[in-house]
């Protein structure tokens, strides 16, 4: 579902040039600030020899402990009356100078390490692999300190042992990488170029490799600043006259109660420039990371949004499940709109199955999800229509009522059950839940009524099966229990979104059977999607044929399959191959279905129709009525004139 | 299932294996002779030449490292020559002094992590959001052993609701409330950092959970929006987030080395720093060889609550 936007969305925003990565990260308010702060710091630290700061080292009994703002000490004095403003400076460049030593270190031999073993795989991947596991085995801090102590306290040492214990970040994260490039056409051809492996690794692979070398430096530098300024408070690190951030902390340490400022003033300092960088570091990964570009990581809630501007006034028809009208549904993506359903109206009578039929990204899906709401808000929300399910209009119900109607009197069963189904709760705990959800049933009527719905859609040892998790089920077998679990609250209304879509095609024919069964036992009505007219022309009465947001063709199943008036119906049904008929061609249809952002004007099939004429794009196409329950939206149907004309 | 424990404890053997030859080959690379080091510089030739016999130390490195892995087996981690005790013996009480401190801090990030985290991805975008995200932010790019400080000074020193150091009250003390007041300050301070990386990711995982199909369907059944959360993607996100809690163990107990020295929490952290700078090698060996086969044992925990989360794991 949403094929709109998660299809057509990203191909757009290239198209009409992406804003550069810089001006994103300058959008970033917090980024940028983070930015300019370490570029300060940077500066400052840089700087050092050239500002008028006094040694940093000069010790000054007389003076010592001058508190902050003191005459020609602007952070005081430390307990040798040294200026705490020179020796925070100089500090930062020792802690700036460490931290980024050890990241290039860390860096460096984890992506060759990350490198070598990715691409020779096999063996030397295992060995290394292996070897990276024993070293992240250790508590984090804890292999740094085993090495210090084994090389002695010292500023070099603790430098190699934060970069040793760092390694593993990288070299993990670039073999994960490095496995599936090696694996790629471009790797071969050089290979078969005569390359030395040598000159693959260092020549094609590792220019794709950077930019994940690069960002994982830029989320580490910060821990590694912060951990070998960790090792020197400890005393383990920067050894006296040398000072960095932490043993500056670690020397005010001694002294703080008497005077605070001398470790709280460097301790400021380096939390200042972590924090700068990881503000930097979070807001470069937004920029890049796909998933934040694309929406994919913003909640949807309960029910789509609803924004309509009028509610038209309509009045209701007796004996229909489902009538609506004029439904509008739009998804708003960064400044765009696509509007994947543009006015649609639906009637469902009670018994009724209603094929919905369309190519991907006509819209089908996105009508069915918005009669109860299931539409992602973000980005999605009904902006017009009105949609009476037995009278009552759904979209000016409050959430508490929709709730109430959802898995009741309306159930849904969806396309693909592995992915619908709940992971990691069982068959039955998820039928209870449903069964429960509108039943006061007591836990074992509802587990005796679980099993009961199990059989009714023919699977066998049901109460059995209700201990059984999705992944231990076979296709066929989860979308009966999805079927089930539409059933459980006897439903006057099932809408299956292409619901066989993803079953082979035996058990295709098995779930069909099975539905239009249970249809005709339960009075239910069923709203049923699809792309296949071959479904279609097994359970369904009648039969509407979306394109584009609209709906072209309406009409019952026997009318449309044996006389399609809309060129785009005639063209979906001779896609379907025929068995027995192995002359027939198979036309697919040219071009694509127009994006939904920018529909044309007129009729929206126009540019792939080879009849369409100049008034074809132009002006409102109206969904003309031909007879009783059955319209077409085109200015030259099918009907009229002979297919070949 | 005991099957699956079996075979997880199996795994962890060659672990912890890895871990003592790690160990060794460090101790191993330690510059100067031994004996040298624990006779003195006025040691005779002679003495030296003994005790290196004594320790084993004429012997292949092979050789010694079996030994040595033999003498641990019976609880021989030799003696701290600084304190003039069996090296097990302290290190297994400065240890459990250490488990009070990072139990506790473990349990509190996991907690305060998976509610921020939830109310983050719940309100996205939302003030509650904003001010979580924020402040996580400035947990984890805030030093540990800085912040400790900053406590002290507060909560010690200007306002005195809690004891600035130590672990017992020196008079009086002793019981429950005793420890509860020494252990607030340090394991809030250590639980800082864990708590921000727990919550990032509890948040992301939400996110991305709550766009599964399976969330549609919930949905779709008609249960409540807080069944929907709190029942279907909690339990789906927890399985991301869980793996992640145990690897925080491990900064958990390494972060302990900075807030003991801060607090002077008599565990196995500042017992280790006390070790380097007074070279009692031994000690440090026996302490860090403890500490990592701890951890392994507790992410064998972690795996196997993992499997019991996510039955396509058994």
């Amino acid at each position: 579902m949403a094929e709109v936007t998660a299809g057509t969305a990203p191909e757009k925003k290239k198209k009409r040039g992406r804003p550069s990565a810089v001006r994103l990260l300058m959008n970033n308010t917090l980024a940028a600030g983070g930015l300019v702060v370490l570029c300060l710091v940077i500066l400052l630290a840089l700087a050092a020899p050239l500002l008028p700061l006094p040694n940093p080292d000069v010790t000054a009994p007389a003076n010592r402990l001058q508190p902050l703002f003191a005459e020609g000490h602007l952070l005081g004095t430390d307990a040798l009356g040294r200026d705490i403003l020179s020796r925070l400076i100089w500090g930062t460049r020792v802690s700036l100078a460490v931290g980024i030593s050890a990241t290039l270190i860390a860096a460096f031999f984890g992506s060759l390490i990350g490198l070598v073993a990715g691409y020779a795989g096999g063996r030397v991947d295992n060995l290394m692999m292996r070897g990276i596991d024993m070293i992240m085995a250790f508590p984090y801090i804890l292999l740094a300190l085993a090495i210090v102590a084994a090389l002695g306290p010292g500023l070099l040492n603790a430098l190699y042992a934060i970069a040793v214990v760092n390694i593993p970040f990288f070299a993990r994260n670039i073999r994960g990488i490095t496995v599936g490039l090696s694996r790629r056409e471009f790797v071969d051809a050089a290979r078969l170029s005569g390359k030395s492996n040598a000159q693959i690794l260092f020549m094609e692979i590792l220019p794709n490799v950077l930019p994940v070398i690069i960002i994982t430096m830029s989320t580490t530098i910060g821990w590694m600043i912060l951990e070998t300024a960790g090792l020197s408070f400890l005393g383990l690190g920067a050894q006296p006259p040398q000072a960095d951030l932490g043993s500056m902390l670690g020397d005010g340490r001694k002294i703080l109660f008497t005077a605070p400022h001398v470790s709280i003033v460097p301790g400021l300092m380096i939390f200042v420039l972590v924090m700068s960088i990881n503000l930097l570091g979070d807001g470069v990964r937004d920029v890049l990371d796909p998933r934040l570009k694309s929406g994919a990581l913003s909640r949807p809630v309960a029910r789509t949004a609803v924004t309509r501007t009028n509610v038209p006034d309509v009045r209701p028809k007796t004996g229909t499940t489902l009538d609506m009208q004029g439904l509008k549904t739009e998804f708003h993506v960064g400044g765009d709109i696509y509007k994947a359903v543009g006015g649609v109206d639906l009637k469902l009578k009670q018994g009724e199955c209603l094929g919905l039929v369309g190519e991907s990204g006509s819209g089908k899906s996105v009508t069915a999800m918005s009669i109860m709401g299931l539409v992602p808000t973000p980005p999605g929300r009904i902006v017009d229509g009105v949609a009476l399910l037995e009278g009552d209009d759904l979209f000016s119900m409050t959430d508490e009522q929709v709730r109430q109607l959802r898995g009741s009197v309306v159930s849904h069963v969806f396309q693909d059950p592995l992915s619908t189904l709940h992971p990691l709760f069982t068959v039955g705990d998820q039928l209870v839940e449903a069964i429960q959800a509108h039943q006061p049933l007591s836990s074992a009527d509802a587990q005796k009524k679980a099993a009961d719905l199990l059989a009714m859609v023919r699977i066998p040892n049901p109460a059995e099966r209700l201990k059984a998790y999705p992944h231990e089920l076979s296709g066929g077998m989860r979308q009966r229990v999805c079927i089930a679990m539409a059933l459980a609250n006897d439903a006057r209304m099932i809408i299956a979104d292409e619901p066989t879509t993803a079953l082979d095609v035996t058990v295709q024919a098995q779930v069909l059977s099975l539905l239009a069964t249970l249809r005709k036992e339960h009075n239910v009505a069923i709203l049923f999607i699809t792309h296949d007219f071959g479904v279609v022309s097994a359970i369904c009465d009648r039969v509407a044929v979306m394109y584009a947001g609209k709906i072209v063709e309406t009409g019952t199943t026997d009318e449309i399959l044996s006389a399609p008036a809309h060129p785009y119906t005639s063209r979906l049904i001779a896609c379907v191959p025929v068995l027995g008929e192995p002359g027939r061609r198979l036309d697919a249809i040219e071009g694509r279905p127009p994006v939904v952002n920018n529909l044309p004007e007129g009729c929206a099939f126009a540019a792939r129709c080879p009849k369409a004429q100049p008034d074809c794009r132009s002006g409102e196409i109206p969904l003309a009525e031909m007879s009783e329950g059955r319209a077409v939206r085109c200015l030259y149907p099918e009907t009229k004139e002979p297919i070949d004309a | 299932m005991g099957a699956y424990i079996a075979k997880r404890l199996l795994a962890a053997i060659p672990v912890i294996f890895g871990l003592s030859i790690i160990v060794f080959v460090i101790m191993a690379m330690i510059p100067g002779d031994p004996a040298l080091a624990i006779l003195g510089s006025f040691a005779t030739p002679e003495n030296v030449e003994k005790l290196n016999r004594d320790l084993g130390l004429d012997k292949p490195m092979v050789q010694q490292y079996f030994i040595w892995l033999g003498n641990m087996f019976h609880g021989d981690f030799g003696r701290s020559y600084t304190l003039n005790r069996p090296v097990i013996d302290e290190v297994l009480e400065r240890f459990s002094a250490t488990l009070i401190l990072a139990g506790p801090a473990l349990l509190l990030c996991s907690i305060f992590g998976l509610l921020a985290g939830i109310v983050s991805a719940v309100r996205q975008y939302g003030w509650a959001d904003k001010v979580i995200t924020f402040i996580v932010l400035i947990g984890i790019s805030t030093p540990s052993f800085w912040l400790g400080l900053l406590l002290i000074l507060v909560f010690a020193v200007k306002i005195k609701l809690f004891p600035p150091s130590g672990m017992w009250a020196i008079y009086g003390g002793g019981d429950l409330p005793d420890l509860l007041a020494h252990l607030t300050l340090p394991a809030l301070t250590l639980a800082v950092v864990a708590t921000g990386v727990i919550a990032r990711l509890t948040r992301t995982s939400m996110l991305e959970v709550l766009r599964q199909d399976y969330i549609r369907t919930a949905r779709a059944k008609g249960i409540s929006e807080r069944r929907v959360i709190y029942k279907h993607a909690f339990k789906a996100a927890l399985v991301s987030v869980v793996p992640v809690i145990g690897i925080q163990a491990g900064f958990v107990l390494g972060g302990a080395v900075y807030i003991e020295t801060v607090f002077q929490w008599p565990g196995i952290g500042s017992m280790l720093v006390k070790a380097i700078s007074t070279r009692d090698i031994l000690l440090v060996q026996g302490g860090v060889l403890v500490v990592a086969t701890a951890y392994v044992l507790f992410n064998l925990i972690v795996d196997v609550v993992q499997t019991i989360l996510d039955p396509r794991l058994r």
